[in-house]
């Protein structure tokens, strides 16, 4: 009873206690790192992860007792430790996606997967890395690929779906899952035609999602990403609120609706672009996370983002070691548990949104 | 003193002409209404003047400024505006929503205040909805939606305010409830109403728009007569001078009569 109680005084739509929340889930963070590191085909126990960890911090690094494996150490720091941390930058930045996109098409169904934004980023990535189109732009050349993918796929479907100044959920849906084939379909026939036989195993790779080969260097551009981008959008939370009771509302409470939404529009993009050029396209996290975001505490964007960002790094670190445990030594990607996972949800939601139209109708 | 002055304002959505020339005017402290059939234009007209839609000429000042070279925030301080969207499809408390009237009042880094809680609470009570404040503004009915909407105008601290049909769907007893807050509040008022007699009790002038274009302005008793109704709506009726409330009062006749 005690802990039921404890759980309602903190998490709560109408006074949730943030600051114990953000330290409760930054230890669960935590927690999730230290077995996100040990866990897979060859487990090391938490407690030895920690003390690897520990051992490798400049001034009390060098205190702690050396009592476990070289092979240890090298799969926890050289192979699981980068991909643990893309798989919590991941999560982060897909969740913020999703809230900034739910902001912009003001529907909770939307992620960058359903709306056809990954499928787009991966086409024009894969465009890219095989055929070189955008190798002048240097070592960035990926992402900056995957960002214009996802940039052309947002305003496309943004645009289609607006009917009379307002986005219709029918039609946002559906143009979203026939761009997201179409780009599919461009994605296979550029892999098929590549000159290299990389190019299959790439295309697999975008399709699925998977953040099995990180390496330290995949890291630095997705976080700067995110980091920017969560400033931009915590000190437009109010713009992020108004934007939901719609554009006319939201322009007579004193927003500029139009700048406002070129600014989400580039946010959700450039973050979905790096983003997937690391990991592929993962599904249903920008969805998932948000809506138990909002279970928790509520649907202030002051709270939703931080939270958010938070559990959908946990949410990917967990699915991740999933991903490497279920079928060991075989890897499943990533984006098919998500989807296994997300996909119910999605379902699950659609129906409760239409029989919520349908209760207030009568 | 003219608060609000439209000069020949025209907008149209392609090529369909949907105001032409509207020019109107209003006075501090007035109740103004705008009436007309359905598509007449009422609501483009109030969406030019709260910018959810650009004109295509014409000029709109408001005390005296140009009300298109403010910025959005200026304006929100001085307009508040109930238009005809209310349903919000996340789930948001109704003192959040309320609260959502205060934004125009922030800065870019300030978090709502003791000061904004009490105007939230203010705002609501006036409208009986204090002990509502907790819901969940998705399980509102459609009347008390439209007086949460009209508790975040409140709340907006606006001393002009333009109503878009403000009691559509309501019952009779909410429509007078509704009326009567807002001429409580005593604030200058441009208001599109469907229901002739609410706009005959309510209204100080009223301007009667066919086609988008103004074709009658003035008292209510001045425009409000069978034959101007006949004109614009095509239906007969008898008007009279109400005993108890000095208002005109309008009696519509079936076609068999």
């Amino acid at each position: 009873m005690k802990s039921t109680n404890f759980f309602r005084k903190t998490f709560n739509r109408v006074n949730p206690n943030m600051t114990l929340i953000i330290l409760l889930l930054v230890v669960l963070a935590i927690v999730s790192l230290l077995f996100g590191l040990g866990l897979g085909p060859i487990s090391v126990n938490p407690g030895t992860v920690g003390k690897i960890l520990l051992s490798k911090l400049p001034v009390i690094g060098k205190s702690i007792p050396h009592t476990w494996q070289q092979l240890d150490e090298n799969i926890v720091i050289g192979l699981r430790l980068p991909r643990v941390c893309l798989g919590l930058i991941v999560g982060a930045s897909l969740a913020v996606i999703g809230v900034t996109m739910q902001a912009l098409v003001r529907n909770p169904l939307a992620d960058p997967f359903i709306l056809g934004v990954s499928s787009g980023a991966a086409a024009s990535a894969t465009l890219g890395m095989l055929f070189g189109v955008f190798s002048f732009l240097g070592r960035y050349s990926l992402s900056i690929s995957a960002f214009i993918g996802s940039a052309v796929t947002i305003i496309f479907v943004y645009t289609i779906s607006r009917v009379n100044g307002r986005i219709n959920i029918t039609q946002l849906l559906l143009s979203g899952v026939a761009i997201s084939m179409i780009m599919d379909g461009v994605t296979r026939i550029i892999t098929l035609s590549a000159p290299n036989a990389l190019g299959l195993h790439n295309a697999t790779f975008w399709m699925s999602g998977s953040l099995a080969g990180a390496k330290w260097g995949y890291l630095t551009l997705p976080l700067v990403v995110l980091l920017l981008c969560m400033i931009l959008l915590m000190i437009n939370y109010r713009g992020l609120n108004l934007l939901l009771l719609g554009d006319e509302s939201a322009g007579s409470l004193g927003i500029n609706v139009q700048r406002l939404q070129k600014m989400l529009v580039l946010i959700a993009s450039l973050m979905a672009g790096v983003t997937i050029a690391v990991s592929g396209s993962i599904g249903f996290v920008g969805l998932m996370v948000p809506h138990f975001t909002r279970l928790l505490v509520g649907g202030d964007h002051r709270r939703v983002l931080p939270i958010s960002a938070l559990l959908g790094g946990i949410l990917v670190v967990w699915v991740d070691v999933a991903a490497r445990m279920l079928l060991a030594p075989e890897e499943l990607p990533v984006g098919i548990l998500t989807a296994i996972i997300g996909g119910p949800l999605f379902i699950f939601l659609l129906k409760r949104n239409t029989r919520e139209k349908k209760v207030i109708a009568r | 003193m003219t608060r609000l002055m439209m000069n020949q304002l025209n907008f149209s959505y392609g090529d369909a002409n949907v105001a032409h020339d509207i020019c109107l005017s209003v006075e501090r402290g007035e109740f103004v209404g705008l009436i007309g059939p359905n598509g007449s234009g009422k609501s483009t007209i109030l969406k030019n003047l709260y910018r959810a839609l650009t004109p295509d000429s014409g000029s709109v000042t408001l005390d005296g400024d140009d009300l298109f070279s403010l910025s959005h925030k200026a304006a929100a301080l001085k307009l508040g505006v109930v238009g005809q969207e209310n349903d919000v499809p996340f789930d948001f408390l109704v003192e959040e929503i309320v609260a959502m009237g205060r934004s125009p009042h922030k800065k870019l880094f300030d978090i709502d205040n003791a000061h904004d809680r009490y105007i939230v609470h203010h705002a609501l009570e006036h409208l009986g909805m204090a002990d509502m404040a907790k819901r969940n503004y998705l399980h509102l009915s459609g009347g008390e939606k439209q007086r949460v909407l009209i508790a975040r105008v409140i709340a907006q601290e606006c001393d002009f305010l333009l109503l878009d049909e403000p009691t559509n769907h309501l019952d009779i007893g909410y429509q007078l409830q509704i009326f009567d807050y807002v001429k409580r509040l005593g604030v200058t008022v441009l208001s599109a109403i469907h229901d002739l007699n609410m706009a005959a009790l309510y209204c100080d002038r009223i301007f009667v728009l066919k086609s988008g274009r103004i074709i009658f302005h003035g008292k209510p008793e001045e425009v409000l007569t069978p034959e101007n109704i006949y004109d614009v709506y095509g239906v007969r009726c008898d008007t009279h001078l109400h005993p108890t409330t000095g208002k005109i009062a309008i009696t519509f006749l079936p076609a068999g009569l």
